[in-house]
């Protein structure tokens, strides 16, 4: 038994309106699962039904091998950490760690013990005699990450913890959430809909969407080999360059362009006639010296600079479709200026235009 | 400092200028009035106000006198007996629609419609309804049950207790508002921590959501308490002071010694009294709401 958590062909419908549909996912003990989706794509949701705050319509949930499907959340040996970090403002954060554990009966030694854990380990120890009206965002969410850790348990879950913070306390708290696991190894759960977030912190992310996960992978497996044209514009910021062409034999033919796709990897070996999606993400196209090397090279017209400090990013054309091609930060262009930029087949991905799915 | 922050007393001049009617009346009528009731309630006004200063005797008087004594105790019980459940029965029915029933809106507006009537027309019915000749007693014995006798406002003893029926029936739909608007402002994600904490709900509602209601509390206690101390048309339209003086009120005894007995010293005094009895709630609200804000910031 090496799965912490097992969902098994799990639904959930809020009357007619069918939230999750036969969702399986397999959790291994101590890995870091993120799911991401956009908005509104039932991550939540799942989150919910893992914790027991929603009743499933079908299907099964175990948790460390305990069938918990119809457990009540507190029995099923979580911890969850909210959005609204979800404290109990009328308490001191002391209180607020020990309530749970009070109400559980367990005896005082244990739950000073607990509690002068967690706080080290978060560094909450000055705070705990203040309420949490008296705390920033960053410190509130540390105390309901430290209700979660109290509670002993082997899976936490996250809904979208860092969603309220501004950007520089997020970055800091993310790496704290990814020190506590490595030095926890508990199994986390952790639902955002921010990439970065995504990718710095899994092991394995499920990409979803209408209910449905459309991706489980590694965050290296889903910016590489992404399975549908839906995750490939998805993930990665700017996002993929979508050309709509042709594929004949081992060339995609795009306007008056033919780029050779020797090098690529076929998922079932080449087709040899169909209608067909390349997808190039901005930061694979190379452009300077490093042209040479590449196996296609084009010109295009700078139409737009956008410089964000550390790289350049220029729109452009490419034989009548929008393109972005992603530059170093230093590198000297002006719009208008001609461009020789240069493509490698190996690093793009094919998608059939009808079915959205790789080639 | 010349060029420093402009002086708060001249920021928004216009707005300034245009309540300042409306100050004034406020301070002359309301100010003005009470302070011209206390000085003349120290007076032995008859018809008309005079000033012919008689001491403390208004008082003596007032203290003395068996009908002001009852409606001090009717308005102990009537306010004690009100408060607690028109409390316990607002925050149940609050709670239960909380919990996501069906129909809400309509329930919700059943039960605060009693609060758009007047006071004379609830304390018609209710007078009408516990009629012991066509009301519940006379139904329900209609019904088989002969011997059945519920007529409280023929009762000296508990006629009070008829009123306050009528009181929480009408009272009951505002403070379940009020609640049922504490109760949506808490937030849903506190709910679900809790139960994963495994807090039982009633321990969630009186640890956790209740003290997170506290503003709301105290609003709806003002709200009540005053309702309670100046509580005279339900009285009038329900059972007119009586069985006896049984369930007469102070208001009512102010209106009547002023505008009845012609006894204004008697009507001054008392409402004096009753000014009392609301500062006495009403100031150490104002100082928990207001005064202690600085603080908690
Ligand atoms: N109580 C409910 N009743 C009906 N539909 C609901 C309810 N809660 C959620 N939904 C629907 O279920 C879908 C998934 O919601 P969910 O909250 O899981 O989204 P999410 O992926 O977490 O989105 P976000 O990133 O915005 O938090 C949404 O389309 C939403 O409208
Ligand atoms: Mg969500």
């Amino acid at each position: 038994m090496n799965n912490s958590v097992e969902i098994k062909n799990l639904d959930l419908e809020f009357g007619s309106v069918k939230v999750l549909q036969n969702l399986n996912l397999e959790i291994g003990k101590g890995e870091f699962l993120v799911l991401l989706g956009s908005s509104g794509c039932g991550k939540s949701t799942l989150l919910n039904c893992i914790a027991g705050l929603l009743d499933v319509t079908a299907g099964q949930i175990h948790i460390n091998g305990n069938n918990v499907t119809w457990s009540e959340p507190s029995e099923r040996g979580i911890g969850m950490v909210f959005q609204s970090y979800a404290l109990y403002p009328q308490m001191t954060v002391e209180g607020n760690l020990s309530f749970g554990l009070k109400n559980a009966k367990l005896p005082k030694t244990e739950i000073a013990q607990r509690i002068k854990r967690a706080s080290e380990v978060l560094q909450i120890e000055p705070l705990l005699k203040r309420k949490p009206a008296a705390l920033s965002g960053g410190q509130r969410q540390r105390v309901a990450i430290g209700r979660a850790l109290v509670r002993d348990v082997d899976v936490f879950l996250f809904d979208e913890p860092l969603s309220n913070l501004d950007a520089k306390l997020r970055a800091d708290l993310r790496v704290e959430i990814k020190r506590l696991h490595q030095n926890l190894e508990n199994t986390m759960i952790y639902v955002t809909h921010d990439q970065i977030e995504a990718m710095t912190l899994a092991d394995r992310i499920a990409i979803m969407r209408g209910g449905q996960i459309m991706q489980l992978g590694t965050p290296d497996e889903i910016y590489g080999q992404p399975i549908n044209k839906y995750v490939a514009g998805f993930i990665g910021s700017p996002s993929m360059n979508f050309l709509d062409g042709r594929i004949k034999g081992r060339e995609f033919e795009f306007g008056d362009l033919s780029i050779p796709m020797t090098g690529y990897n076929f998922v079932n070996g080449s087709p040899t006639d169909s209608e067909t999606t390349l997808g190039i993400r901005p930061e694979h196209v190379v452009t300077g010296e490093l042209v040479g090397n590449a196996p296609f090279q084009t010109d295009v017209t700078v139409g737009l600079i956008e410089p964000t400090g550390s790289d350049t990013l220029v729109d452009c054309e490419l034989a009548g479709t929008p393109f972005r091609v992603r530059m170093d930060g230093q590198a000297k262009v002006s719009v208008g200026e001609t461009l020789r930029i240069g493509l490698n087949p190996s690093r793009a991905s094919l998608f059939d235009k009808q079915t959205e799915l790789r080639l | 400092m010349s060029n420093g922050r402009p002086s708060q007393l001249f920021r928004n001049k216009s707005a300034k200028i245009a309540a300042i009617p409306m100050i004034v009346t406020a301070l002359f009528v309301f100010v003005g009035g009470t302070a011209w009731t206390v000085v003349y309630s120290f007076t032995k006004s008859g018809l008309l106000p005079r000033l012919k200063w008689v001491g403390l005797d208004q008082y003596e008087r007032l203290w003395s006198t068996n009908r002001w004594l009852v409606s001090i105790e009717n308005l102990i019980i009537y306010g004690l007996c009100m408060l607690v459940l028109v409390f316990v029965i607002g925050f149940i029915l609050a709670a239960l629609i909380d919990q996501k029933i069906r129909f809400e809106n309509t329930v919700r507006t059943i039960i605060l419609y009693p609060y758009a009537l007047s006071f004379v027309v609830t304390g018609l019915v209710w007078q009408w309804i516990l009629n012991p000749d066509f009301g519940i007693q006379s139904i329900v014995q209609g019904l088989g049950w002969e011997s059945f006798a519920f007529d409280p406002l023929y009762n000296a003893d508990i006629a009070i207790f008829g009123v306050l029926i009528a009181g929480l029936w009408q009272g009951s739909g505002l403070v379940m508002v009020l609640m049922l608007a504490g109760l949506r402002g808490v937030d849903q994600e506190v709910w679900k921590a809790a139960r994963i904490d495994g807090i039982p709900a009633w321990k969630t509602y009186i640890f956790i959501v209740i003290p997170m209601m506290r503003p709301v509390f105290i609003t709806t206690l003002v709200l009540v308490v005053t309702g309670i101390v100046k509580i005279y048309d339900l009285i009038v339209a329900q059972t007119g002071g009586g069985p006896g003086v049984s369930t007469e009120v102070p208001a009512k005894y102010v209106y009547d010694m002023m505008f009845r007995a012609n006894n204004l010293g008697q009507g001054f005094a008392a409402s004096t009294m009753m000014l009392l009895t609301v500062a006495l709630v009403v100031i150490p609200w104002a100082i928990l709401e207001f005064g202690g804000s600085k603080n908690r910031g």
